[in-house]
């Protein structure tokens, strides 16, 4: 590459300071890259061995000055090889990046302003830290719409990130089901101390692990077959699958990631995971890379979840130390690192094919399929990625055989599930339950709805909005598929016949307008005539805006490039179908 | 007798285009089949001298077995695919794409787009007067050339021919975010306090007059630019040894712009500074304020 060209804007001590500990903390010469692959865009610029530092730079820069600052993107170009009109191209793709300075050094204060946070007050809660003085941002679901409404304060000045709500000491259970005898996935939630690997051996931690050397690579496999386990991500698909895929492909560096970004609007269960179960995931991702092949791991976690990135931290240090990270992990001949990257604000990224892009320090744009991430994933190379829901499911597979794991549920939809209950709902919270339970059943475990339901939200924003007359809907892939709705990521949303249906809506519209990334017509431009047409037609029946938001949904679900575009219609199209709004 | 040696399967692939049997070279794409089968198909953010984005989406075409329709210009075509380019799915994405860049681009130069419009019956005015358009003033910073980002459909090519696939300057890349997503230089600098050096490739591969030469733009202001009555003499640049060819467009006996054939084994249609832009000798007296 030529020389970089630089403004004259030059950083302070302090960002050079804050940016030079995040990139050396990145274990930089780690990477290869494949030169030669120009299978998207970028492929000599790629080479660049360096460039996946570009995020966490950016988020140390930030974290001192409370801006992108100009002479620090300059001097996070010169370090890590960047041209500046990229660097500033990345940060100005992120919702947690401030582009201009502020003019002062407040933290800020995001406030959610979806769903569930919209019916719970978030508008007033924004009025009175706006009267203190607090420096607000109106924010997308910040995955804790179980005590909606929800606050993330981004630390300015050096300051660390927090969430007010995490301090607050919790009474009594943590999770409503917690110690509850017939719980898999959640039953160390509030019965360990998360930050103690000592408690999670004692609660069965690492026999997973110990059983997976025991089977090797082909038996866990054959158990996850067996096990018929699917991806709790949203698309379903066989875990076996695509860790066979990745075991299968060639090439000496594979990788894991662990697909932490959550931010489908109504769901925390990944939250919760991290929180209150952090080793667990440390142990599952040491599974898929001995099973795969892969020696290093990435957790992409969300930049709003700062508990859940301690604790994670603080596990990843200890099984380290402890032996089970690292060379010859618990006496065996595997290898295996993990490293956590923090997200920026930015919902696309949680798309496998964009988190790739985001992590190797681009902006977070998916890439057109094929190639699959099985063969062409992070740094373009063989890649499993999994949500921790999924994850955490092999870990069950292993310690109870894949055989009595598909006992639990359907024949479709093997094993438990977690649901996310907000909104007008008595115990709003995490909910385990077998697949196949139904829709009312889940409702009522969480002690019903508060008022007179009118709606159910089911599967988030990328979902849609069910009827009543949808309470006995078996929650499995199969049936869910087969009457017109989808489980996503478990989000079960409730409202009832107070909601202002309109603004709700219109809401879910907007959240589209401001994720898509932009990079395709039919995307960039469909979500803003959705939204324009869904304001349009607000309290008044529609004419024809019906068709048009057809004719937009049809074009976004055929050409659009990834799954964004794909459903970015969906829920406000069943808003319309039930007499939500339009009618 | 002598046997014929069976031409090696294995660098051939035969797929059907709207029924019609092809045979293309592996790794060439569906729209090298779709051109084979004789099949136009409209193509926005391609380029031959450009590695594919596949952005833009007007090339869509339908696969069958795939649950979404594809873009020919960026996938490869594979054996015994069966591919259908005017089915009423093709038709509507096609249709959509170009109605939403209508209805929030300015693409009064993008001549090209307004038969494709037409052909797919394309009405960006249903989403009535007040749908949202990029909104940008003209960027004219330099002698050399203008940035008018109302006309920019977010193709990529000009990041493209400035970083990776040519130039390697690096100077713009997109920045922002959805329908806000702009190109830009580093804080929006102006060119010349940019990496910018000067050789025209973006002005070259834009399809929509959204970064335009100077000359061009200044002629089109004064409503003198006549497309139709300028002629094109190729020469050879005569700066350094590489050998660039040159076109370049005359109009009045004046020279109004200088393009390379993207076909051009040497140039692949990128120049530099010199070969756009260093034509002001051959005409010293052009008025260059
Ligand atoms: C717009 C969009 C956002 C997504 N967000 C997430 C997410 O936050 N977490 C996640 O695990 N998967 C998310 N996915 C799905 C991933 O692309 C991928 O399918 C998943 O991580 C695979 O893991 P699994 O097989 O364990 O389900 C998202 C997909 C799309 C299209
Ligand atoms: S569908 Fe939307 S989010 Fe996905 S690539 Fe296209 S513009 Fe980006
Ligand atoms: S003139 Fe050349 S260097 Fe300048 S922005 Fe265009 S392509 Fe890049
Ligand atoms: S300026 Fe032109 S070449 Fe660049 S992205 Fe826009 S339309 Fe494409
Ligand atoms: S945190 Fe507000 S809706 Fe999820
Ligand atoms: S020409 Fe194929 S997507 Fe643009």
């Amino acid at each position: 590459m030529t020389d970089l060209h630089l403004t004259t804007d030059r950083a302070t001590q302090v960002e050079m300071a804050a940016i030079d500990a995040a990139i050396d903390a990145c274990g930089l010469d780690a990477v290869v890259v494949n030169e030669g692959e120009r299978l998207v865009r970028g492929g000599i610029h790629r080479a660049n061995e360096r460039r996946h530092g570009l995020l966490p730079a950016l988020h140390a820069l930030h974290n001192v000055s409370g801006w992108i600052s100009h002479g620090g993107v300059n001097y996070i170009a010169e370090r890590l090889g960047v041209p500046p009109a990229e660097g500033f191209g990345v940060a100005s793709f992120y919702e947690m990046f401030r582009m201009e300075d502020p003019g002062h050094i407040n933290d800020v204060v995001h406030v959610c302003v979806d769903a569930a946070c919209q019916i719970a007050g978030a508008d007033g809660v924004i009025v009175n830290l706006q009267a203190q003085g607090s420096t607000v941002h109106r924010s997308p679901c910040l995955g804790q719409c179980e005590r909606a409404p929800a606050t993330f304060t981004q630390g300015n000045q050096g300051r660390p990130d927090f969430v007010e709500a995490d301090a607050v000491a919790v009474e009594g259970r943590i999770i409503p089901q917690q110690g509850q005898p017939q719980l898999r996935l959640l039953r160390r939630m509030g019965e360990t101390n998360p930050e103690s690997l000592d408690d999670y051996v004692a609660y069965g931690g690492f026999k997973a692990l110990a059983e997976a050397f025991r089977l090797g690579a082909e038996g866990v496999l054959a158990e996850l077959e067996t096990a018929a386990l699917k991806g709790r991500g949203g698309a379903a698909f066989p875990t076996a699958v695509k860790w066979r895929g990745v075991l299968g492909a060639g090439g000496d560096q594979k990788w894991v990631v662990v697909n932490a970004d959550e931010s489908e609007p109504g769901t925390f269960k990944d939250r919760h995971i991290m929180e209150l179960d952090p080793f667990a995931i440390v142990e599952a991702a040491t599974i898929a890379g001995f099973v795969t092949g892969a020696r290093k791991g990435f957790i992409y976690i969300r930049g709003e979840y700062p508990l859940a990135t301690r604790r994670l931290q603080n596990a990843i240090d200890s099984a380290r130390a402890a032996g089970f990270l690292g060379e010859r992990i618990a006496g065996s001949s595997l290898g295996f690192e993990l490293e956590i990257r923090r997200g920026a604000g930015a919902y696309i990224c949680g798309e496998e094919t964009a988190l790739f892009e985001s992590l190797e320090g681009f902006r977070g744009e998916p890439r057109q399929k094929p190639p699959f991430p099985t063969t062409h994933g992070l740094f373009k190379q063989p890649t499993v990625i999994n949500n921790p829901e999924t994850l955490i499911n092999a870990l069950q597979i292993l310690e109870h055989g894949g055989a009595a794991y598909s006992q639990i549920g359907t024949s479709g939809s093997t094993g438990t599930r977690l649901f996310c209950l907000s909104g007008h709902v008595q115990v709003p919270g995490l909910y385990e339950a077998p697949h196949g339970v139904t829709l009312g059943e889940i409702i009522e475990l969480a002690g019903g709805a508060v008022g007179n339901l009118r709606t159910v939200l089911l599967g988030g924003a990328a979902g849609s909005f069910v009827g009543v007359d949808m309470l006995d809907l078996p929650l499995t892939f199969e049936d869910s598929r087969a009457r017109g709705a989808s489980l996503g990521s478990g989000v079960v949303k409730l409202f009832n016949d107070t909601t202002n249906f309109p603004a709700v809506v219109a809401r879910i519209a907007e959240f589209f307008r401001n994720e898509s990334c932009g990079q395709c017509v039919p995307c960039r431009i469909g979500v803003v005539r959705q939204h324009e047409l869904v304001i349009k037609s607000a309290g008044r029946s529609m004419n024809g805006e019906r068709e048009i938001l057809h004719d937009i949904d049809l074009a976004m679900k055929d050409a659009s490039i990834c799954g964004l575009g794909h459903t970015a219609a969906t829920a406000v199209l069943s808003a319309i179908d039930l007499g939500l709004i339009g009618a | 007798m002598t046997v014929l040696e069976p031409r090696s399967t294995e660098t051939l692939v035969s797929l059907t285009i709207d029924g019609r049997p092809v045979t293309v070279a592996a790794g060439q794409t569906v729209l090298d089949a779709c051109s084979a089968a004789g099949v136009d198909t409209p193509t926005l953010c391609y380029a031959e001298n450009l590695t594919p984005v596949n952005a833009c989406r007007v090339c869509v075409v339908e696969h069958e077995g795939s649950r979404t329709l594809i873009p020919s210009c960026s996938r490869k075509a594979e054996e015994g695919m069966e591919i259908k380019t005017n089915s009423e799915r093709v038709r509507h994405s096609r249709k959509m794409v170009l109605e939403f860049l209508g209805s929030g681009v300015d693409m009064s130069q993008a001549t090209q787009l307004h038969s494709w419009m037409e052909e797919y019956g394309a009405d960006p005015s249903r989403y009535g007067p007040d749908a949202e358009r990029i909104n940008e003033p003209v960027k004219i910073q330099d002698d050399l050339y203008i940035r008018d980002y109302d006309k920019c459909v977010l193709c990529y090519k000009c990041v493209e021919a400035c970083g990776d696939d040519a130039q390697l300057t690096f100077a713009i890349a997109v920045s922002g975010r959805g329908f806000g997503a702009r190109i830009s230089t580093e804080y929006d600098v102006t060119l010349p306090d940019s990496a910018c050096v000067y050789c025209g490739n973006c002005v070259g591969v834009c399809p929509t007059g959204a970064i335009q030469f100077k000359t061009e733009f200044d002629l089109r202001q004064a409503e003198q630019w006549k497309p139709e009555e300028q002629t094109i003499t190729q020469t050879i640049c005569s700066y350094c040894g590489v050998g660039c060819n040159l076109e370049m467009h005359v109009q009045d006996n004046t020279i109004v712009k200088v393009t390379s054939p993207s076909d051009h084994s040497v140039t692949h249609g990128h120049l530099c500074i010199k070969g756009r832009f260093g034509w002001t000798y051959v005409q010293p007296t052009i008025n260059r304020k």
